[in-house]
């Protein structure tokens, strides 16, 4: 077995699929440094323009640490909203044929298609106090728009489609004959969910979940009108570095977001890392 | 075989396009040279209320420089919130005159030495052709009775107005307030800043730009009274409805100076300094002055300012030079990091 796939690998060395390796290497490497490295070289770049006391200073601020911890929170809790119902969802698309799944199915990968900033217009419409759905919430005393609960709507909204799409190709390919041996050595429902089902699809949730929280990090379009920018309350971390930018403080901008990228670097390489060993675990059993 | 064939034939495609891209620019660089005796083309960047104003004004300038010149002449528009289009303009956006809310952002070019330091000074009444100042909207039948500044501290009331570090007209809003409070309480400074904070106690949202802020008033329904320019207060009432909401003007009031500038070393590169020079003078011409006045910005020009005399009520209007030494003074004390509007919002 191990040798064949050393003969495979050896082989396809001589002769692979696609043609040109150094080329599209090369295509590679040059599209990834003109289009994610640089960029990036420039913002820390312009961060540096700072003194350390003052990048110091900046990042510390009473207001943009309470930004921080509003801009993680919302992202956080929408994310695993995401999570829960994004995973239903591609359940349902995969495992039931009804009226209307094209539809449903093409319904989610609306919220990419939109402009953010429409989407966050047209929600704040509906939310706010005299909109359709926050009028209700409004009589019961509950304030959507304009706090962080509105922030949250957005930002679920935002990155619904990654989850779904992580986890729906991974269902589809689950075998269902496991479901059926399991059942027929007596396993119920919730066992076969547990057992069966949710470890295979474990990876993909947490790969859905890691892409629409790092998502919602960098959310401005949507959140700036639902938010309604109140300092210390629901001001994000992205307001604030447009604010920065509107003063012509480029250092000052530049250092808020590498600090934010800073973050979203932790977290991904935490989440990856998570779920290299999940996955690793389950090759082992 | 076929495959090298096919990897040369994209490589080749794509260094043609890349070629291609740069080809054009130089070309259209030499046509625009040699053909400045007969067609022209000028970059004007504005902020976001003046789209309709300068569809007009261009129409009107055109048909003007052609029958003076015979040269055709094609005004391009760019608009966007102020501060974001003079960093586009610092940026390298090549504009030919820039038309923004405020003396700050084209100070912010000045600065990179795309013009000249003493802008403000070239043009009469410190560059601005036509001004506007801050007013109220409120709800039809003004159920807070809301008249003056006052009003607006008051308990209970609710004001919409945009967020001054994002937005440039909400600047001026705040600084009418601030300079309404100095001159109830003689110049005290810390009883301005009193009532200044009691007034953004009352703001239930601070939307990111002027537009949002008619929005959030208008289409949500939420706050009792809107600090609004006045063209953008009167834009508002045409279009949503008479009916739906009043204007009402304070007993005090600052006058917002929007100012132009020729961009001098983009307008000298694109060889358009005498056209773009024009098309800012045109400005102060009657015409302009009138198409202004049709726009709901207040004309200099006293006749034209005369005929619309019933449009444009009287309030006393305090200047952002007297009342707070110009806006390099105003921006820095008020809303850098650390400055008033800062200070309202600090946690207890």
């Amino acid at each position: 077995m191990i040798k064949e796939s050393l003969h495979v690998s050896k082989k396809s060395k001589r002769h692979r699929v696609l043609p040109g390796y150094g080329l599209s290497m090369g295509y590679t490497v040059v599209y990834l440094s003109l289009i994610i490295l640089l960029p990036l070289a420039v913002l820390f770049l312009k961060a540096t323009t700072l003194s350390f006391s003052d990048f110091w200073r900046t990042v510390t601020d009473a207001r943009v640490v309470a930004s921080y911890k509003l801009t993680l929170s919302t992202s956080l809790v929408a994310a695993l909203v995401n999570v829960v119902f994004g995973t239903l969802i591609a359940w349902v698309l995969v495992r039931y044929d009804f009226w209307g799944k094209r539809l449903a199915d093409a319904l989610v990968d609306l919220p990419f298609a939109l402009p953010t900033a429409i989407a966050g217009i047209a929600l704040t419409t509906l939310y706010a106090p005299n909109g359709w759905i926050g009028k209700y919430f409004d009589a019961m005393g509950i304030k959507v728009a304009y706090t962080p609960l509105g922030i949250m709507i957005a930002l679920t909204f935002i990155g619904l489609p990654f989850v779904v799409r992580s986890v729906q190709p991974v269902l589809q390919d689950l075998d269902t004959q496991y479901e059926e041996a399991a059942a027929t050595l007596g396993a119920n429902s919730v066992q076969i969910f547990l057992k069966i089902i949710f470890p295979a699809i474990f990876p993909a949730i947490i790969t859905g979940f890691a892409l629409a929280f790092a998502r919602a990090l960098g959310e401005y379009g949507s959140v700036v009108f639902i938010s309604g920018n109140m300092p210390m309350k629901t001001e994000i971390t992205p307001l604030l570095i447009i604010t920065k930018l509107e003063q012509f403080n480029y250092g000052g901008a530049a250092a808020i977001a590498a600090v934010m990228l800073l973050f979203s670097f932790i977290l991904l390489f935490l989440i990856n890392f998570w779920q290299w060993k999940t996955s690793n675990k389950q090759q082992h059993v | 075989m076929k495959k090298k064939l096919w990897m040369t034939i994209v490589s080749i495609t794509l260094l043609l396009w890349v070629a291609g891209c740069s080809n054009q620019t130089v070309s259209n660089k030499t046509e625009s040279n040699k053909s400045v005796k007969s067609e022209v083309e000028l970059l004007n960047v504005s902020y976001d209320p003046t789209r309709e104003f300068y569809q007009q004004f261009n129409k009107s300038f055109a048909a003007h420089w052609e029958k003076q010149t015979g040269q055709k002449v094609t005004i391009k528009q760019s608009h966007g919130g102020s501060g974001a289009q003079s960093r586009a303009v610092i940026d390298g956006l090549e504009a030919d005159v820039v038309t923004l809310a405020l003396a700050y952002d084209i100070d912010a070019i000045a600065k990179t030495g795309k013009i000249s330091a003493d802008w403000q000074k070239r043009l009469d009444n410190n560059s601005s052709p036509y001004t506007s100042t801050i007013v109220f909207l409120v709800r039809k039948g003004n159920p807070k009775g809301i008249k003056d500044w006052d009003d607006l501290v008051k308990k209970g009331v609710s004001v919409i107005t945009p967020n001054p570090k994002t937005s440039g007209g909400a600047r001026w809003n705040f600084l009418a307030a601030w300079g309404y409070a100095l001159k109830k309480y003689n110049g005290d400074e810390q009883k301005a800043k009193e009532f200044v904070t009691k007034l953004y106690k009352n703001v239930p949202v601070l939307d990111s730009g002027a537009r949002g802020s008619t929005t959030t008033f208008t289409e949500k329904g939420i706050g009792d009274v809107l600090i609004a320019w006045e063209n953008e207060a009167y834009l508002a009432l045409n279009q949503l409805g008479k009916d739906k909401f009043e204007i009402v003007n304070p007993s005090i009031s600052i006058l917002a100076e929007p100012p132009v500038a020729v961009v001098d070393q983009v307008a000298k590169k694109h060889g358009t300094e005498k056209v773009a020079k024009a098309y800012l003078d045109y400005l102060y011409s009657p015409e302009g002055q009138e198409i202004a006045a049709k726009n709901y910005y207040r004309p200099r020009d006293k006749q034209v300012a005369e005929k619309y005399l019933s449009q444009f009520p009287n309030i006393q209007l305090f200047t952002i030079d007297d009342q707070f030494g110009g806006w390099t003074k105003a921006q820095k004390t008020f809303f850098a990091d650390g400055g008033v509007f800062d200070q309202i919002y600090k946690p207890q």
